[in-house]
């Protein structure tokens, strides 16, 4: 059974969300999506500045067996992205929750997170699915 | 249901995530498909590969059966033991499947088939062995296992008794011998030295265990698709099928058109292909960032073509791929990536050979 940790908020397209605090929060995908895909081979993402809207994709998982869009959990502007990333594709399998975060929001509406699903809900979606 | 193969639980417990295949339930990966890709290129990896279909022909007929069946001839089979790679056609033309025929002795010949083509394979076989009186028995009685990678036979060796190590003891490759009750073949479907072994069912945990203790890396179907497109080695289904000439899958090679009086299926459409001409299998290399994938479209100058296979290629760190593109095609080509046309070279279908790039 994948790790879903408790504190985090997800999207049913198996982003998490983690809130940093000031307004910023940081995405990355699920232990579950990551098993789904399979070992990263390339991980393409926005840029710092880029403003984005939930529910739109603004990064691209390319795994060995498929590539998959990464949908943005909330609105707001894009303030840091894990560079890391570019040469260790590999975090998103070995760590999805840590290492292999993508990026960072800073939310134009917190609000949106009441869109969200929390751990319970997320666990029931994937079990569904 | 599906089938399971005799390894199913060594599988489970060694942490393999399962899939479908074609019906049987076989292990995708045993937690990251890249490292058992370089376990391969690098030392051992072994393959579960009992799924394939292994049947024997046997009656004196066999040899002249086998040269009316296949698009490559037996003839050039002379010693037993020796194996030759072929394609099976149909009337038309297409690839009913590509197979390993082994020469046995003189009214007994081994093929190994796909899976994926099993049934629709003994259906075409036994429906021409007929006119020959040649007896189809399948052998589902045997496990295999491919063991490869450069230090595959030396992790072997210490499995095998004196006897059976002399009897593979410089054994060329594209051979195979029984020693035992082991039937070791110097064949495979990565590009690296190694054998592939069939043994009866019930011994097949043992041996797949002592591999394991002998430290040789268990490898998933991931890793098998990814290390035999580095080879350049056609996928059954996805490079061709009964709809593709072999002209166009780059087995030009394993079509034995002398003796010119040998008659086998396929050969008056090959012929007519060959003079009018056909598409050309080539492969693809894109060194930037992206993966190219099967179906994706592929423009040249004048004329388009299709990916047949695509993947990351590990030991190369990018994108490689074998396309279906016009004859004229030249040294390089667009591919359609969602939406983009990407730049990529056009070289021959072969990128990874004993662990060294050869593009």
């Amino acid at each position: 059974m994948s790790s879903i940790p408790t504190e985090l908020k997800y999207a049913t397209s198996h982003e998490w969300v983690r809130n940093d605090g000031d307004g910023v929060f940081t995405v990355g995908i699920t232990e579950h999506a990551q098993e789904l895909l399979g070992d990263m081979v390339f991980v393409e993402l926005p840029e710092v500045g880029d403003s984005v809207t939930q529910g739109d994709d603004c990064a691209v998982a390319e795994s060995v067996k498929a590539a998959s869009d990464i949908y943005a959990p909330l609105s707001g502007e894009v303030v840091e992205v894990n560079d890391a990333l570019a040469d260790s594709p590999e975090q998103v399998n070995a760590s999805p929750y840590n290492d292999g975060w993508m990026f960072k929001i800073k939310a134009s509406d917190e609000a949106e997170l009441d869109a969200l699903l929390d751990a319970a809900g997320y666990k029931s979606s994937i079990d569904e699915a | 249901m599906a089938q399971k193969t005799a390894l199913h639980a060594s599988h489970l417990a060694a942490g393999a995530k399962m899939v479908d295949f074609f019906g049987w339930d076989m292990p995708i990966n045993y937690g990251s498909q890249i490292e058992e890709h370089h376990a391969v290129r690098r030392d051992a990896g072994m393959f579960d590969v009992s799924h394939m279909t292994i049947v024997d022909l046997t009656g004196s007929k066999t040899r002249e059966f086998l040269r009316y069946l296949l698009a490559n001839d037996v003839a050039k089979l002379t010693v037993p033991g020796k194996a030759l790679y072929t394609g099976m056609l149909n009337q038309s033309g297409g690839v009913i499947d590509d197979l390993i025929v082994y020469f046995m002795q003189d009214d007994f010949f081994r093929l190994v088939v796909n899976s994926a083509t099993r049934e629709k394979d003994l259906a075409h076989i036994t429906a021409e062995a007929k006119a020959f009186e040649v007896t189809v028995t399948e052998r589902p009685e045997f496990a295999m296992i491919a063991v490869q990678g450069p230090n595959a036979k030396a992790k072997v060796a210490t499995l095998l008794t004196a006897e059976q190590q002399a009897a593979v003891d410089g054994m060329k490759p594209f051979f195979g011998k029984q020693a035992g009750d082991l039937f070791i073949a110097t064949t495979g479907y990565t590009g690296e030295d190694g054998y592939e072994i069939a043994m009866p069912n019930e011994q097949a945990a043992d041996f797949w265990q002592k591999l394991l203790d002998a430290g040789v890396a268990p490898a998933g179907l991931g890793a098998r698709d990814t290390l035999r497109l580095e080879a350049g080695m056609n996928l059954y289904g996805q490079d061709m099928d009964e709809t593709v000439s072999p002209l166009a899958a780059n087995m030009g090679w394993t079509i034995a058109w002398n003796p010119e009086q040998r008659n086998f299926i396929g050969r008056a459409a090959l012929t007519e292909q060959k003079a009018a001409g056909t598409a050309k299998l080539v492969g693809l290399v894109m060194e930037q960032k992206g993966v190219l994938r099967h179906g994706q479209r592929v423009v040249v100058d004048g004329g388009e073509g299709v990916i047949t296979s695509g993947t990351f290629s590990p030991t190369l760190g990018y994108s490689i791929a074998m396309a279906r593109v016009p004859a004229n095609t030249g040294d390089t080509a667009e591919v359609d990536i969602r939406g983009k046309l990407v730049s990529v070279k056009v070289v021959k279908p072969a990128f990874v050979r004993m662990g060294k790039k050869v593009i």
